[in-house]
């Protein structure tokens, strides 16, 4: 049995309303609380929820046009579409709402009453057996109970509760989504007309976590950061690869990744032009005679950053296999401080989750971080002919306040004529 | 001589030990030192739980039950074993065997994860470093460099001046695990948790025990109800708990130990061979700190810390019976898994509300939650529900129908509030309480979880249900 969605009562002294735009488009499947569309007054922006799952049929208002209070907008097919069953059957049955803007919704809760109600089956949080045998009796929906047991579990005192207070969310959670001026008295005749189950679920942060937003912001607020871009032909390095890469790793039992060939090219340019391995320390730089590279890997925990010790006295395979080492211990938790600590400068590879183009944030103390990025096969110019390249967008954030763009851009293009004619990284040309 | 360390554990034993492998296995550099000597002169890690606690007591008291049943109980099922002796010498060994071999442990668990364990007296110096003194050479000191260090030293038992340890006749804890054979007359100051066992321990291999206990209340920090039961399972043991009565005075003299106390009736006196002093532990405080560390201590010696056991001096925390908090091993060793995964910058908490209290005498007592008396004096209105282990088949079979679980449970919300259980292995049956209130259960939870038949866990859903006046297997009042 279809239901008519129809505009929702305006606040008062608001004669009409404009449809902003539609989330959902005729034919999509809709779920219960979903927002269908925008609506528009002087005063606040309205949502319009579905009130039940389903499909939604037809759209009687386009976006853009201006409707008055009641008016029918669109017409929804009620049906299970979703996987989740069992919230609608209890929903459907619950109470009716006290303050209601849909007639309809009142003559589906209705005619759904005669619905056989399905045991409650089990929602994220796995209900205990006296939760259960409340949600069955009462015919509730747990995802509409606050839960304060155990991460965030229902306990029974929690569904009492709930059952006590009549089985309905305290009025005040009308939410609007532009309070330009708040209308109290709106809001509470709004309830109804907004999704009754937003929940925030505030999480604290970890240690790891907070540290490291700690650290990104002290970083923000006390280099001047600035960030230049090149880009890479990597197919000499892919060629090489290819070529070489079974006999290398029969000989060298290490995998020859890319990232060997980045760090060898980056020591090589950092030697160029000191300034972008040094640090700054008040009025001081400090240059650094040696090179630490720390390589950024990503743990479920967070970012970590393990560094590759005096990288410019290491093989191809040591490099390789001193990061995947380092990589998985970190993954594991099972990586020491100290090797997170120190390093001169810093790799990043926002490539492997497919990033093609960004900005990446300096590790203080260091002055300079250079991003990786995805390989994409591109269509480029070389020698006044169009052809396809595996090309790599490369990109150095630099602390202007010792680095000045000269030596960065000049970086960067070292970086690139290493990796894009890998002899020169054989030669430390 | 100086070795550096990303954690320093002062103390090996369930806290220290258990903190030390936890922030190994978070990847932290870690060194435990400790200074247990045992009797033989030996070092021995595990502290007073493995040494000369928890672990030996539990040993003894399961060979004199043993033996107790050989002349209580076996006839009831049938056997004949004439007149059974007890040879002490060869229990003892058997202890010794078991507390040697889950030391050994530690030493194993230490070096399989990398955990450097130094056999030595640990200070906590004012510069933030911690200085050992060897334990073979008191003249051979070196100085650990630590980015934190734990404080976890554990507690010692009370002396009283009016009955000094002689490590004879006068003994703590301790001694009183070690008597070669049982006393003729044994008399312990004290009549809790360690009085209570260890009495039992040589009551039930033939010692007349007179145990003091300056409290009118019989267990005060248990529930009451339990306790009055309790008390009358050890009266019919002949088990001799005279309450409310303060000890004045000791002499010893050529017939035995003259005990002198006082209680309402008047001034009294007992003379026994052996006497226990079992009144309580203190923390083992006095050397650790050197002046001006910032590390606070309360004017019981307690290390003073926080809820995540910091103690305010940043990266020095402390953990187990030095500080605040029921004297429980497994309390110890999960505040020291908690500062380890704190240490290693990880989330984690301790919930001090549910951690359970056992007493290994028999019948056994175990509790988690409040008491019957606590929730009065708090006001929270509460229903009850108890059920005999006299009405269980299991207990019933196994010649041990004594005894009862009581659940309390919140007026409204059904909330399990407290577990109360006196009977054949409480100890065990209280996890089931300890998880279902960690997960805040209600009494009807456990209602619905089904308990296999005939087990002595169908008494704590029998419990349940007398919570709401549903038993099925007792009469509802």
């Amino acid at each position: 049995m279809s239901i008519e969605i129809k505009v929702p009562q305006l606040p008062e002294s608001i004669p009409d309303a404009t449809l902003v735009s539609w989330h959902k488009q005729a034919g999509d499947a809709v779920k219960r609380d979903e927002n269908l569309v925008d609506i528009e007054t002087d005063k606040v922006v309205l949502e319009c929820p579905a009130p039940v799952d389903g499909v939604l049929k037809e759209i009687r208002i386009q976006g853009g046009a201006t409707v008055t209070a009641g008016q029918v907008i669109a017409i929804l097919e009620p049906g299970v579409v979703a996987a989740e069953k069992s919230a609608t059957a209890l929903t459907a049955s619950s109470k009716p709402p006290a303050a209601v803007i849909n007639e309809t919704a009142t003559t589906l809760t209705k005619s759904s009453a005669a619905t056989v109600s399905t045991p409650a089956s089990r929602s994220d949080m796995p209900l205990s057996p006296s939760v259960r045998r409340l949600v069955e009796e009462h015919q509730l929906d747990p995802a509409k109970i606050q839960g304060s047991g155990l991460d965030g579990r229902l306990t029974k005192g929690d569904v009492l509760e709930y059952i006590n207070k009549g089985g309905e969310l305290p009025a005040s959670t009308g939410s609007v989504t532009q309070p330009a001026q708040s209308d109290a008295k709106a809001a509470t005749s709004m309830t109804r007309a907004v999704s009754d189950n937003r929940e925030n679920r505030r999480v604290p942060m970890t240690r790891m976590r907070a540290r490291i937003a700690q650290r990104l912001s002290e970083s923000q607020a006390s280099t001047v950061m600035l960030t230049s871009f090149n880009e890479v032909d990597l197919s000499k390095v892919m060629e090489l690869r290819t070529r070489y890469k079974d006999k290398f790793e029969k000989q060298q039992g290490i995998k020859l990744g890319f990232m060997s060939f980045f760090v060898k090219a980056v020591v090589e340019a950092l030697k160029r032009y000191p300034v972008v391995n040094a640090s700054s320390d008040g009025n001081d730089i400090i240059y650094h005679d040696y090179w630490d590279i720390s390589v950024a890997v990503s743990t479920p925990r967070g970012l970590v950053t393990p560094v590759l010790r005096d990288a410019d006295q290491m093989s191809f395979a040591e490099i390789e296999k001193s990061l995947t080492d380092m990589a998985s211990r970190a993954r594991d938790g099972k990586i020491t401080l100290e090797e997170l600590t120190g390093g001169t400068f810093t790799i990043t590879n926002g490539g492997v989750f497919g990033s093609l183009f960004s900005t990446p944030i300096i590790n203080p103390p260091q002055s300079g971080i250079l991003g990786m990025h995805a390989i994409k096969e591109r269509a480029v110019v070389v020698d006044g002919q169009v052809v396809v390249r595996p090309m790599m967008y490369i990109a150095i954030t630099y602390d202007h306040r010792i680095v000045d763009g000269r030596e960065a851009v000049l970086f960067l293009v070292s970086i690139k004529e290493q990796l894009e004619d890998p002899a020169r990284l054989l030669l430390q040309i | 001589m100086s070795q550096s360390f990303d954690v320093v554990v002062i103390g090996a034993g369930p806290a220290g030990y258990v903190c030390s492998i936890r922030a190994a296995q978070n990847g932290l550099k870690t060194a435990c030192v400790d200074n247990w000597k045992s009797l033989d002169g030996k070092h021995a890690f595990g502290g007073t739980c493995l040494n000369a606690g928890c672990i030996p007591s539990k040993a003894l008291l399961e060979s004199s039950e043993m033996f107790h049943k050989t002349q209580h109980e076996f006839a009831a099922h049938g056997i004949n074993v004439g007149n059974p002796h007890m040879d002490v010498a060869v229990m003892q060994a058997r202890k010794a065997k078991i507390v040697s071999n889950l030391t050994g442990g530690i030493a194993a668990l230490f070096k399989s994860n990398n955990v450097t364990g130094i056999r030595g007296t640990a200070r906590l110096l004012k510069n933030g470093n911690v200085e050992v003194t060897a334990f073979d050479d008191p003249k051979q000191k070196e100085i650990l460099e630590a980015k934190h260090i734990v404080l976890a030293t554990g507690s010692e038992p009370v002396e009283l001046k009016i009955a000094p340890f002689d490590r004879k006749d006068i003994v703590d804890s301790w001694g009183a695990l070690e008597f070669a054979n049982s006393p003729k007359r044994l008399g312990v100051i004290g009549g809790g948790v360690i009085g209570l066992e260890l009495g039992s321990v040589w009551q039930r291999l033939g010692s007349q025990v007179t145990i003091l206990e300056a409290m009118d209340n019989f267990l005060f920090m248990a529930d009451q109800q339990i306790g009055q039961a309790a008390a009358r399972e050890f009266k019919k043991q002949e088990l001799d708990i005279r309450l409310g009565a303060k000890v004045t005075g000791t002499d010893k003299g050529k017939a035995g130990i003259s005990v002198h106390y006082e209680d309402k009736d008047g001034k009294h006196d007992i003379v026994v061979d052996k006497l226990i002093v079992a009144v309580g532990r203190r923390p083992a405080t006095s050397n650790l700190l050197e002046e001006g560390t910032g590390v606070k201590l309360d004017q019981r010696g307690f290390i003073q810390v926080d809820e995540e056991c910091h103690t305010g001096i940043k990266n020095i925390w402390a953990i187990g019976d030095c500080v605040r908090g029921p004297m429980l091993a497994h309390k110890g060793s999960e505040e020291g898994v908690m500062v380890a995964d704190l240490m290693a910058g990880k989330v984690a908490e301790m919930n001090y509300e549910v951690i359970p209290s056992i007493i290994y005498t028999w019948p056994e007592i175990a509790w988690v939650g409040k008491t019957e008396e606590e929730l009065k004096k708090q006001g929270i209105k509460y229903k009850a529900g108890s059920f005999p282990f006299a009405a269980n088949g299991r207990a019933k079979a196994m010649e041990a129908a004594t005894g009862m679980v009581k659940i309390l449970a919140h007026a409204d919300t059904d909330e399990i509030l407290g577990v109360h259980i006196l009977g054949p292995m409480a100890s065990e049956m209280i996890a089931e309480a300890v998880l279902a209130m960690e997960f805040r259960a209600s009494a009807e939870d456990i209602q619905r979880t089904i308990h296999a038949h005939p087990t002595l866990s169908e008494a704590m859903h029998e419990a349940s249900l007398a919570v709401d006046k549903h038993a099925i297997h007792a009469i509802n009042r």
